[in-house]
């Protein structure tokens, strides 16, 4: 199991690097300079602009700025913002929790709704709730995000007046963050108040983000259970008289967990991306939107940092992933 | 005792609760994050706005006007060859003292004035590469060529000194960038050596105080009792940070915001039949512009800029494109600016006439030019491609073969400033509220070099004597009628089809009382007060 993990991890080091060339090249790619963008119709002198360009190291050749990236990186300054001037890291660790806190509930609202939604569509295959099932899930992966997150407002926050319409705690509640997660940080300041609000103001961001993953997940699990489900052993299971519940909880389902559990894994992914829309329309600090300023000003320190952090949590949530497997499925073996 | 103690416990819990009830709190529904703290290197609308609250100028504009009034300083003199400027200060004046590293011990003078300038100016002030050596509208407003010396003369005098006479110099003082910040609170983080500080945890002179920033979320702000100006009639102050402009729109139709800039053109019609809110509307201070390069062929030819101005349907474009966002364009400034020469007449929309002055110009066919739109949405043009689009149809109408053509935004303002193109879409938004940012800055001479604003390449010698004439002259009204007199060459020269003012539109909730619209597109809520 450690030779398996030490293995996985000394995977991780040259993607690691393959994200930050990567990262580096692409946003290179992309038309305009960071200076001349901010520059907005003024324009600017061209001595300036070459002074300024060389306070901020985008004079050197490429490569060199790369070396010195990677040096600077090894040292954990991750630079600092061309817009604000901030280091990079302390906005990511600023944002951040507010992205985690919404991909968590997301996820979890994915997986609590769409396991036994998927298991109940694989026990009555064919049955009006099946396919009620499959042609929501469709339905929801195939629901862009911006629009979804608009109708939801204009239902719940506008018309019936149920939720509130953005950010993450109402005006009235100033919580000083501590942990940086809002629902932690109102119970820790003893404001219920404030969590309630809290809680309040993710229902819909959570829902909305969540809704491709848990399309996802009742898709994969209702296939899985139905392969596990015309298994052998499972006829075997029912032969011997075992109650109904028993067999499809113990016997099918933990074996059916492990394409699932790939699925969530991947969907960590999925979330990143889908927090960026979702965080934008319902004004949600957390990192998707500030990487999305980031790419408008062609900030490229947040870029690159950005990029590369979310990148390395990816990878650290896919060899979690990986690991899990032989909790579930002992049959697994990690030696080789 | 104990009842003596439960009585007082009780009363001082009313009392909480009362001010809390009673505390009158707006909230405005921002598009964004300030960049930091310190407007000197800020190049956004939003990061303007949000350090609105916190900082005062020596001079200021009028709350909803251009006129420049008594900020910091009580009054001034200008010298009669209008190169020395002498501010008298406002004495008194309290710092915020809301800082968690500092305590201010003295009150704002003139130290602080010097300082805010130098630290801007002067490569070898300790504080000009903190946060960053990028002062771009100190820069942009020509200061550092402009400035000769900046003196104390007495703890609430200053004197400064520029190197020639420069009519908008006040009204470049009253722009954020010249914000002043505290040089005893600069001292002493200097000494600590934190700097940065000063622009992350602000302490200015203005109306509110800074409480909490929390990025992309929220600014707090609370009412400073001791303002110079009076207490603010609002006791808390909170930007709610929604980017989205629906979302937007549908906090302030449930009451979670008060103000909301930047609403959908599209919601514009649904929000005006709201009966809880109000929409706020005037022509903002821009222009949007397609410039001819008139020092490349064809457009060298007065005759074919005429024909071209008169071949595009103006109002089909403000029709389809501005909607209800935008008013037709005549002058190249904007009608609540000063000077406005209403008089001018526009070219009328006339393909007719416009094919026959080509045909006296030597083109009875028609030629081929290139037309170029920005890849952007800008505040003076929603959908330049689109309009590039609506133009090109018309000029086809008279033989002109327009070729549409775009660049990234950086790269197409570069090319453009560098006149690259034969016609292009541009425009401006003014910065100091004074014609000269838009007479002398897009169409005069010296901005008609390469790289320079002026990206029609205009120098047109009759012009320019009569706006670069009124940058020297101090009396206002003998200044307008330089710059009248110019709007009518303007037009007859045509460097530019002028396309359109995008008009502001601010929809606030009914409570919001005496909210100003800023020309500038500014948010100030001093002065403002909200119904209970």
């Amino acid at each position: 199991m450690l030779r398996f993990a030490l293995t996985r991890l000394s995977l991780v080091v040259p993607t690691f690097i393959g994200i930050t060339l990567l990262v580096f090249v692409l946003i290179r790619l992309i038309p305009g300079d960071p200076i001349e963008t901010m520059a907005g119709e003024h324009g600017i002198d061209p001595a300036r602009l070459a002074q300024l360009r060389a306070e901020y190291g985008l004079d050197q050749p490429v490569l060199v700025q790369y070396g010195l990236y990677l040096s600077r990186m090894a040292h954990g300054d991750l630079g600092r913002s061309i817009a604000t001037h901030e280091p990079v890291i302390s906005e990511f660790r600023t944002l951040f929790p507010a992205t985690i806190e919404l991909s968590v509930c997301a996820i979890l609202f994915a997986v609590c709704l769409g396991l036994p939604a998927g298991i109940i569509a694989a026990v009555r295959r064919n049955s009006i709730f099946d396919h009620g099932v499959m042609g929501l899930s469709l339905t929801g992966y195939s629901m862009p995000i911006f629009w979804w997150g608009l109708l939801l407002i204009l239902l719940f926050s506008v018309q019936l007046g149920w939720t509130p319409v953005s950010g993450r705690i109402a005006v009235q509640y100033f919580i000083e963050p501590v942990t940086g997660f809002l629902l932690i940080d109102a119970l820790l300041d003893g404001d219920f108040g404030a969590f309630r609000s809290a809680l309040s103001h993710l229902v819909l961001p959570m829902i909305v983000l969540g809704t491709v993953p848990l399309a996802v997940i009742a898709r994969m699990t209702r296939s899985a259970m139905l392969e596990v489900l015309g298994e052998d052993y499972i006829r075997t299971a029912r032969a011997k008289g075992l109650p109904r519940f028993r067999v499809i909880a113990i016997h099918a389902l933990r074996n059916a967990l492990i394409p699932v559990v790939t699925v969530i894994g991947l969907q960590v992914g999925v979330l990143f991306t889908g927090a960026i829309l979702t965080e934008t329309i319902f004004s949600w600090p957390g990192v998707g939107k500030w990487l999305i300023e980031g790419i408008n000003r062609r900030d490229y320190p947040v870029l690159q940092g950005g990029t590369l952090l979310i990148g390395a949590i990816v990878m650290i949530v896919n060899l979690l992933v990986d690991v899990t497997y032989g909790l579930i499925n002992p049959r697994i073996r990690y030696t080789r | 005792m104990d009842r003596s103690i439960l009585l007082a416990a009780v009363c001082a819990s009313a009392l909480v609760v009362a001010s809390a009830a009673s505390a009158k709190t707006l909230v405005f529904c921002s598009e964004g994050s300030p960049e930091n703290f310190y407007p000197g290197v800020n190049t956004t609308g939003t990061s303007f706005d949000g350090n609105e609250p916190i900082y005062n100028r020596i001079v200021e504009f009028e709350r909803g006007g251009t006129q420049v009034v008594p900020g910091l300083a009580e009054k001034w003199t200008i010298s009669p060859d209008g190169t020395t400027y002498t501010f008298n200060l406002r004495k008194g004046v309290k710092w915020h003292s809301t800082s968690k590293s500092f305590k201010p011990t003295r009150d704002f003078n003139a130290d602080d004035v010097i300082f805010s300038i130098e630290r801007q100016w002067k490569e070898d002030n300790p504080y000009f590469k903190v946060t960053s050596p990028n002062h771009s509208y100190f820069g942009d407003m020509g200061m550092p060529k402009l400035l000769k010396s900046v003196e104390k003369v007495d703890d609430y005098t200053i004197k400064v000194t520029l190197n020639q006479p420069e009519a908008p110099f006040l009204a470049d003082l009253a722009m954020p960038f010249a914000a002043i910040q505290s040089k005893e609170y600069a001292d002493a983080m200097l000494k600590a050596g934190t700097p940065e500080k000063i622009d992350q945890d602000p302490i200015g002179t203005g109306p509110f105080y800074l409480v909490q920033y929390q990025k992309d979320a929220v600014i707090r702000y609370k009412a400073f009792p001791a303002f110079w100006g009076g207490k603010a009639k609002i006791d808390d102050l909170v930007y709610a940070i929604t980017p989205d402009a629906s979302v937007r729109w549908a906090k302030l139709q449930k009451g979670e915001c008060d103000v909301m800039p930047y609403p959908n053109p599209a919601d514009i019609e649904t929000i005006k039949k709201d009966p809880n809110v109000t929409v706020l509307e005037q022509p903002g201070l821009n222009v949007g512009y397609l410039a001819f390069q008139t020092q490349k062929k064809p457009f060298d030819d007065v005759r074919v800029r005429k024909a071209i101005s008169m071949a595009i349907d103006k109002k089909a474009i403000i029709d389809a494109v501005y909607l209800s966002t935008g008013i037709a364009a005549k002058n190249p400034i904007p009608p609540s600016m000063w000077s406005y020469n209403d008089d001018v007449k526009d070219d009328p929309y006339d393909p007719a006439a416009a094919k026959k002055l080509l045909a006296d110009a030597g083109f009875p066919n028609g030629f081929e030019t290139d037309l170029w739109a920005m890849p952007v949405q800008r505040p003076y043009n929603p959908n330049a491609k689109r309009i590039a689009e609506l133009m090109q149809a018309d000029l086809a109408k008279i033989g002109v073969k327009a070729e549409i053509k775009s660049f990234e935004w950086g790269e197409y303002r570069k090319r453009l400033q560098a006149g690259e193109h034969q016609m292009g879409m541009f425009g401006w938004t003014g910065d100091n509220g004074d014609p000269d940012n838009f007479l002398h800055t897009l169409l005069g001479c010296d901005s008609a070099q390469s790289a320079g604003s002026n990206i029609a390449k205009f120098c047109y010698k009759p012009f320019d004597d009569l706006v670069v004439k009124a940058k020297t002259v101090s009396d206002q009204a003998e200044r307008a009628k330089l710059y009248a007199q110019a709007q009518v060459i303007f037009k007859e020269q045509a460097p530019w089809f002028t396309i359109a003012h995008a008009v502001q539109l601010k929809p606030i909730n009914k409570r919001v009382v005496d909210f100003k619209l800023s020309p500038f597109g500014r948010h100030n809520f001093y002065g403002v007060d909200v119904r209970e």
